[in-house]
């Protein structure tokens, strides 16, 4: 009864996406004041029954009720509660439902939050989000009703699938949706400014925070899945090209492209019809990462079960939203002012070729994602690219990217000149040509070579940040008056430092891992014992555990140093009762400069098993790169003129009166 | 103009391709035992422990070897499509009884229905690693030659049964006449 419920509050919920997409819109277009005013109270409204819905699907997987043939796909009576409540996003049905209640989210947000924006522009931006919804929505009711009940009830549910069943995971999607969903916002803004010919730098205020909430949430989740694929896959690697990934990368890549230029629009009133590309482009892209992972057009390790009708609606959709939008951007956009111009040495100029390499990785991302259809499509056999095409175009473009990242935030907005600004960087220059220099001599190899520019790319942002601060704070005299200006400096300045920096944290995490790691496979009984990086690896004993739903084996090594343990580490290798299928939980021995890690493989008789032992230096700054990162995405947003914002808007609308 | 008629262009090329994607299955890469002799094998049966049976029971007619166990959910799924199948009468259907304990397996078969013409028992799943099982439950029809000529990984439900096993068992026997 409660699935029905949970059914029919969909339904109502698309009724009013309908209303919340065409409504206010046509009331915008028209100015009908009352029509506009529909926005805000259908979004809520349409929140409020998707999240019945929600709770209507939470209920039916708590409760553990196999008649719904959703939950008995993904869900088992053993299985412990934290996974019954995460196997809700476990598939494809359960996982839309997610994405819509997190637009509905959103579209409530962006109600709450824009009182101070004019009424026609929040109609509009509401109004997109609702037409995206309505998409969504009939999906959801039409191909993928999480509700639908067997008509034999089985008596025990298939259980979730065992990939998924590790804490990472129970947030990780979620996360990455508040991102993906998370441009919708900016898209939205986009339409609606293009569609009322108000592309100025207001705009691009109104868009820069959501935004930049977005790519946190992208950023976080992103790095989640990342961390969780180097526990779960017994393989120590951190990042596999696997198209999922990629699908999450790429719209990663284009909107971290979009924060900068909104911030060129916002304080230059330059590349508008560019940043407005990239806001399309940067959704369009999440909603094209949809298509890939369930439309089956492509193989993955993580794909959702396809189905033909559903890949169909969803190509349809993509059309519809993507190509629309791609022509309302050709037919207004040339009407576009350009802003001021800027010289050839200049941020803006910086800022455009950070856009570009930007865009150019994700093009190349994209190429080697979709490289197998392309050839498939063409008749021309099954194929895939794998890890050297897509290592070789980081290798191309990363660098330049990274060098350009040190520059950007010293160098003057319009026009720079080229002596005063290598005054100021030869230092930083210098020391990062050193730090290159040494890690080039020191391995003395192609892969050294590699390591030799992450390194010198990391200390070159790192030392380029002291730079910044030091311009900064040259006027203050004395120790008191440096650190007031310190102090009185934006946090949108310090998010951008430390976001900066966590890049620079990051290339040193990729570089240290891929060379100084070592890796051993080895054959361990009981009382056998290895050396792998300087450490000593006791093999004690393989015990039979029970867990709640799976049953495992675990290993028990003592890892020593010097003769002292350290650590002990319990790889296990479960097999799940529902499924039977195998899962590698490995053991990690945590560290700020290394990371020991076990998985154990298969048994070969007499007591011992096949080891795969890694000492991986380093990798933990990968994702505490990325966690950096998110965090100056967080400081950029809290910013005092986001909240002084809403009184100025005031002052200029009382100014300037309703803009039509 | 065309500068910004550009990226609607360059997506549209795109949705070509996907358009065409969506009318193959990646996922149908075709097994590399396909059309190659069937791995060779010698197992005890299921029944009588005490009698092998190998390749030879496969070879003369066209079969089907449906690997399944006990713990093994997608097998109770697809069992009563197993049934159709033997109840049909187009191939014998031989059981490759997969990493599974004897007990359980019998009680298995006794409580669920025994469609199998015989069944051979990989304890360690040896065999099983041979014929290339990703997961069970899998299906493999062999010629009367004993040579794999399809795979069906997964449960089969009764669409297969209808649109894939059953014609392409039909046409291995007309391809045996001729």
């Amino acid at each position: 009864m409660i699935a029905e419920l949970g059914h029919f509050a969909v339904i109502l919920a698309l009724l009013l996406a309908v209303v919340q997409g065409v409504v206010p819109l046509v009331g915008s277009l028209r100015g009908y004041v009352n029509w506009t005013a529909v926005a805000r109270p259908a979004a809520t409204g349409q929140f409020v029954f998707l999240a019945i819905a929600f709770a209507a699907l939470a209920h039916a997987f708590l409760t553990d009720q196999f008649s719904v043939a959703y939950v008995a796909q993904n869900s088992n009576s053993a299985l412990p509660l934290a996974y019954k409540f995460a196997a809700i996003w476990g598939a494809h049905e359960g996982s839309l439902l997610l994405w819509v209640l997190i637009l509905a989210g959103w579209t409530v947000a962006v109600a709450a939050f824009s009182r101070n924006l004019p009424e026609i522009m929040v109609a509009r931006v509401i109004s997109v989000m609702g037409l995206i919804s309505i998409g969504f929505l009939s999906f959801i009711l039409f191909t993928s009703n999480p509700f639908d009940r067997l008509m034999r009830a089985p008596a025990e549910g298939r259980d979730l699938n065992p990939l998924l069943q590790d804490p990472g995971l129970v947030i990780h999607p979620p996360l990455l949706y508040m991102g993906y969903v998370g441009l919708s916002v900016a898209f939205a803004f986009a339409l609606a400014a293009l569609a009322g010919g108000r592309l100025d730098s207001t705009w691009a205020r109104w868009s820069r925070p959501w935004t930049t909430v977005a790519w946190m949430f992208l950023t976080l989740g992103i790095s989640l899945g990342s961390w969780w694929a180097y526990n779960e896959l017994g393989w120590g690697g951190w990042w596999f090209w696997d198209p999922v990934e990629n699908a999450s990368l790429m719209p990663w890549l284009v909107a971290t492209g979009l924060m900068h230029s909104l911030a060129v629009t916002e304080k230059r009133g330059t590349f508008r019809s560019w940043t407005v590309l990239l806001a399309i482009l940067a959704f369009s892209l999440s909603l094209l990462g949809t298509f890939l992972v369930r439309s089956g057009v492509l193989t993955s390790v993580h794909a959702f079960a396809t189905d033909p009708t559903r890949g169909l609606y969803i190509l349809a959709f993509l059309i519809v939203v993507v190509g629309g939008s791609l022509a309302l951007y050709a037919w207004r956009s040339p009407t576009i002012a350009s802003g001021t111009r800027f010289g050839f040495l200049s941020r803006e100029s910086l800022l455009l070729g950070n856009n570009l390499l930007l865009l150019a990785i994700t093009a190349a991302v994209l190429l080697g994602t979709l490289y197998p259809l392309f050839y498939d499509a063409m008749g021309m056999g099954k194929l895939s690219v794998g890890f050297p095409w897509f290592n070789a175009m980081f290798l191309l473009f990363a660098p330049p990217l990274g060098v350009l990242m040190g520059i950007g935030p010293i160098t003057r907005w319009q026009h720079d000149d080229a002596q005063s600004l290598w005054r100021r960087l030869r230092l930083a220059c210098g020391i990062a040509v050193l730090a290159f220099l040494a890690f080039a001599l020191y391995h003395h190899s192609v892969d050294g070579l590699k390591v030799a520019l992450g390194m010198g790319l990391a200390v070159w942002i790192a030392a380029t940040t002291v730079v910044s601060l030091r311009s900064r704070v040259r006027a203050g005299t004395g120790l008191a008056g440096k650190w007031r200006i310190l102090r009185r400096q934006s946090r949108s300045y310090y998010g951008m430092l430390v976001a900066h920096l966590g890049i620079a944290v990051f290339a040193v995490g990729v570089a240290a891992v891929s060379i100084w790691g070592e890796e051993r496979d080895v054959r361990l009984g009981p009382g056998d014992e290895v050396q792998v990086g300087g450490y000593t690896f006791l093999f004690r004993e393989v015990a039979k555990v029970d867990g709640p739903n799976y049953r495992s084996d675990m290993a028990t090594v003592t890892v020593l140093n010097d003769g002292t343990p350290i650590a002990t580490l319990n790889p296990e290798k479960r097999r799940y009762n529902a499924s039977g299928q195998v899962m590698t939980e490995s053991g990690v021995d945590v560290g700020f400069t290394r990371d020991l890690y076990v998985a154990l493989g298969e048994p070969l008789g007499d007591g011992s098993w096949s080891v795969r032992i890694y000492d991986k230096p380093f990798v933990r700054w990968i994702w505490g790169g990325s966690i950096l990162m998110a965090l100056g995405g967080l400081l950029a947003v809290s910013d005092r003129r986001y909240r002084v914002a809403r009184y100025k808007a005031k002052a200029e609308q009382a100014l300037h009166g309703k803009p039509a | 103009m065309i500068r910004y008629l550009l990226p609607l262009g360059i997506f549209l090329v795109l949705a070509v391709f996907f358009a065409v994607g969506l009318q193959r299955d990646p996922s149908e890469i075709p097994s590399p035992l396909v059309g190659k002799p069937a791995p060779e094998f010698q197992l005890p049966r299921l029944h009588q422990p005490e009698r092998a049976i190998d390749n030879a029971a496969l070879e003369g007619e066209v079969s089907v070897v449906n690997v399944w166990a006990s713990w093994c959910v997608g097998c109770r799924e697809e069992h009563e499509v197993v049934k159709a199948l033997a109840n049909s009468g187009a191939a014998p259907v031989y059981g490759l009884n997969y990493k599974d304990a004897r007990e359980d397996a019998l009680r298995w078969l006794s409580h669920f229905g025994d469609p199998y013409t015989a069944i051979a028992v990989d304890r360690d799943g040896d065999v099983g690693i041979d014929w290339g099982v990703y997961g069970v439950p899998e299906t493999f029809i062999l010629d009367a030659d004993g040579v794999i000529r399809y795979k069906h990984i997964g449960p089969m439900s009764e669409t297969d049964l209808r649109e894939k096993i059953l014609p392409v068992i039909r046409e291995l026997k007309t391809e045996a006449r001729s």
